[in-house]
């Protein structure tokens, strides 16, 4: 997907030297922080508005396993950092197991959403319990989505690191954006983490 | 000065051109397409010009479409107990002609400036992204084609073409072009509220596309020496309201999205018996809608800030604080949106403080329109088009700006909430403030985007009719709140005392119309007769002049290199050191972008996704899948057009150097 950049005259100078994709996706990510700052307001201006909604979400939540999931999820930013610094380096063949290791941890982490998920309607919170359980839903879903989206694009450069197009040096920088943006979904996962399942243990 | 005249070309850094058809060409990309004329260039064209045209074109027609809604408002209300219209109508009429105005037509009418002149102004052969640049243009044709198919779809219904599973009449939008939750939640609304939703998150999309797209275009496709400094104040203006857009509509795109899964999937975001705030709505709604004021504004200021210079052939004055009071608007911008909300009952802390803010505002306003005041000043003044229709803006937004402070306090606020003065207000500011100067924009550049000049005195007359309808039909407004008429309802009943004033702003609406009629036949014959325009008819200023009438694809055959602000006019006016260089050309040519399809194809699944989802609320079979399937084309759009790479080829100008 980062291919949907193109340089209109690759050649001529850059004045602040930022490579245009990069920037993009920095612009883009402060853009998103707004997204998942309005989303995380509403949960915890939501949360205590409508109390009674039959459902303590202390009980509901198993603070051990998302603790769990949560920790495979900040592990595969340190494997996304190494495959990047290994397609800086030109090495390949480690940019792509580490690659593997960022796709396989972020699956686990979508897992244990979707088993979380799963597991909290059996306990009866589901998307229309109350205000909680609409922001809860929504908010970590989006998330999810983001996380989905991330694991297919990095999905696409595994395969396309394989294609007789692909060059380690050129497309470098294209896989530093998807970087970028693997680092930022992880990082507004502890947010969420701390805002929405810590906060209950207060 | 006759507009007729077409002064003297100016001295150009660029050599003349030679035509399309010579240049070489060498495909260096994959099998991206390679039209240069015809629908199909059209379709997958990745020009910031024609794309800039397009949004003209696309603007301009909803222009209409939403001055003929506003019409029929007006009709209904010419006269008391009317019933031209009936009360479903008539929220259609006016939700409709909201968000036609606001998002269909003034900011693509800005959109269109943005792409044609900032890269012509900032030396650039085109935008950072170019087809991303066409991807946002599509994009937003699509949202504009679902919230408008769903006349369409009424209309179906009125034939019996057309039933919903619920026999639901509401199929447009009707709830405001704010769209209040709950009110517009699935209890109280039809589909036509689907249509909404999704038509402005489709919109909301390409905004977003489009304005990071022109934020990297700013900051690294300046040409050398260009600094920040010396940007065109235009191009700052883009800036600015480029980073209002990237931070304003995230908070709506949640909010509709909330709506969204209030209506399709039982959350209970603004379900009131469950706990939801109808308050939350307007939080996240006037976040955005605040900045978004700014958004329809900005642009027009820029275009102010570069026709008055040129038109009292002084520079501009303070232009240090012209570009700082910018951003100081956009940053206080988004710290008043609670000033929509003094009557909800906020807390006397909060509602001092959104007061005292929003009071702040009219500091860099007033800074600005001092500093175009002092441009005129002593200047050597030509009264062309764009000159009278500036003026014109200067006006109007004064009176907009005026009407503003008085809302800015809390107390007064609580008053004419509701009633026709805001109504008088915004559209002073809106109306005479963004359209004015967007028309301005329009005779002082169309020029430079057909090779065709104006002619005649029409465009004079133009310019009167138009400030003369606006001020008829906007200024009894005032009046009209004061007595206590309250918007958004379809009639009143006689004796109110009402009824006189109303006529008078029927009338004056009629008159704008005919205006807005004459100012698009004139566009319509200056492109089929009007003489060619030379370079420079104005006697400008910036890059886009130095170029030839219409710009050639490549815009500069040798990326230019500014020394001074002003760049052209210290060009022809200037000492030595100032004036304008330029890059050698690279021995390979230029290198140009090819066209591409996908850029189109994302944007119909979207499109396909929009009209789905809200026929999908109507029981209309099987509109999950087709809406999946929307999604799916829009996913293999944007897969193809990364790996058809960024392709392209090299053309050779002919220089006479
Ligand atoms: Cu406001």
């Amino acid at each position: 997907m980062s291919h949907a950049a193109d340089a209109s005259h690759p050649a001529d100078h850059i004045p602040t030297g930022l490579d245009n994709k990069k920037l993009m996706m920095w612009l883009f990510l402060a853009s998103d922080c707004m997204f998942f700052g309005t989303l995380i307001t509403t949960h915890l201006v939501y949360r205590k508005i409508y109390e009674n909604v039959g459902v303590d979400p202390i009980t509901v939540f198993d603070i051990e396993l998302t603790t769990a999931s949560s920790f495979i999820l900040l592990m595969s930013s340190l494997l996304m950092a190494l495959a990047v610094s290994a397609i800086h380096k030109g090495d390949v063949k480690s940019f792509r197991w580490n690659l593997v290791g960022v796709i396989i941890f972020g699956t686990l982490f979508l897992g244990g959403q979707v088993y979380e998920f799963n597991h909290f309607v059996h306990l009866g919170l589901t998307l229309s319990t109350g205000t909680f359980g609409s922001t809860f839903y929504v908010m970590t879903g989006t998330h999810g989505v983001h996380v989905a989206l991330g694991i297919l694009w990095l999905i696409s450069w595994l395969v396309y690191s394989f294609s007789p197009k692909f060059n380690a040096h050129e497309n470098a920088v294209d896989v530093e954006t998807a970087g970028l943006y693997w680092h930022f979904v992880d990082i507004v996962w502890i947010v969420i983490f701390t805002a929405v399942y810590l906060i209950e243990y207060v | 000065m006759s507009l007729t005249t077409t002064t003297t070309t100016a001295p150009s850094p660029t050599p003349p051109h030679t035509s399309e058809e010579g240049p070489s060409r060498s495909n260096i990309g994959l099998v991206r397409p390679d039209f240069s004329t015809g629908l199909k260039d059209l379709l997958t064209t990745v020009d910031h010009k024609k794309i800039g045209a397009m949004y003209a074109i696309f603007a301009l027609a909803f222009l209409i479409i939403g001055g003929v809604e506003a019409l029929f408002i007006r009709a209904q209300l010419a006269v008391a107990e009317n019933n031209l219209v009936s009360a479903e109508t008539y929220n259609q009429l006016f939700t409709m002609h909201g968000t036609t105005m606001v998002f269909l037509a003034v900011m693509p009418l800005s959109s269109a400036f943005f792409n044609f002149l900032v890269p012509l102004q900032i030396g650039a052969r085109d935008v950072a992204f170019p087809r991303l640049n066409a991807f946002s243009l599509w994009t937003f044709v699509a949202g504009a084609i679902v919230v408008n198919i769903s006349w369409l779809f009424q209309a179906a219904q009125a034939l019996g073409w057309f039933t919903t599973e619920n026999g639901m009449t509401d199929i447009v939008p009707a709830g405001g072009w704010f769209g209040y939750a709950p009110l517009t939640s699935d209890e109280y609304t039809g589909i036509g509220t689907d249509f909404w939703i999704f038509g402005l998150q489709v919109l909301g999309i390409a905004s977003i596309a489009a304005s990071l797209n022109f934020i990297v275009t700013i900051i690294n496709f300046r040409a050398p020496g260009m600094k920040m400094m010396r940007l065109p104040v235009f191009v700052w203006m883009t800036l600015i309201t480029s980073i209002l857009v990237i931070f304003a509509f995230p908070p709506i795109t949640v909010a509709l999205g909330e709506l969204m899964f209030d209506r399709y999937f039982g959350t209970n975001f603004f379900r009131v018996d469950q706990g939801g705030q109808p308050i939350l709505w307007q939080h996240l709604f006037w976040v955005f809608g605040h900045p978004e004021v700014y958004i329809l504004i900005l642009p027009a200021m820029g275009i102010i800030s570069e026709i008055l210079p040129v038109s009292s052939k002084k520079p501009l004055f303070g232009y240090s604080l012209i570009v700082f009071s910018g951003a100081v608007i956009g940053f206080l911008g988004f710290a008043v949106w609670s000033h929509h909300m003094f009557t909800t009952g906020l807390g006397k802390v909060a509602t001092a403080a959104f007061s005292l803010l929003t009071m702040a505002i009219a500091v860099p306003t007033g800074v600005k329109i001092f500093n175009w005041i002092g441009t005129l000043w002593g200047g050597r003044i030509k009264f062309t088009v764009p000159m009278v229709l500036s003026l014109g803006f200067i006006w109007m937004f004064m009176m907009g700006g005026f009407s503003g402070i008085m809302h800015s306090s809390a107390p007064s606020d609580a008053q004419q909430q509701d009633s026709y003065f805001v109504v008088a207000h915004f559209h002073y500011v809106l109306i005479g403030g963004s359209i004015l100067s967007l028309m301005a924009g329009v005779y002082f550049w169309m020029p430079k985007m057909t090779g065709k000049m104006w002619y005649g005195k029409l465009g004079y007359w133009v310019a009167g009719i138009v400030i003369v309808g606006l001020n008829l039909t906007f200024f009894p407004m005032h009046f009209l709140g004061m007595i206590g008429m309250p918007r958004r309802t379809h009639t009143y009943l006689e004796g109110t005392g009402w009824e006189p004033m109303n006529l008078v702003c029927t009338i004056g609406a009629f008159i704008l119309a005919i205006g807005i009629f004459f100012f698009l036949y004139d566009i319509f014959r200056t492109l089929r007769k009007g003489p060619p325009a030379g370079d420079d008819p104005w006697d400008g200023r910036t890059l886009e002049w130095t170029i030839s009438s219409p710009p050639p694809a490549y815009n500069f055959a040798r990326t230019p290199i500014v020394h001074s602000r002003d760049a052209l006019w210290a060009h022809k006016h200037g000492k030595e050191s100032v004036k304008l260089g330029s890059v050698e050309p690279s021995p390979g040519g230029i290198h140009m972008p090819s066209n591409s399809w996908f850029p189109l194809v994302a944007s119909v699944g979207f499109l396909i996704l929009g009209v789905s989802m809200a026929l999908k609320q109507a029981g209309v079979p099987y509109c999950g899948y087709i809406a999946i399937s929307g999604l799916l084309i829009t996913f293999v759009g944007i897969y193809l057009w990364a790996l058809e790479g960024p392709g392209g080829y090299h053309l050779h100008p002919e220089e006479k150097a």
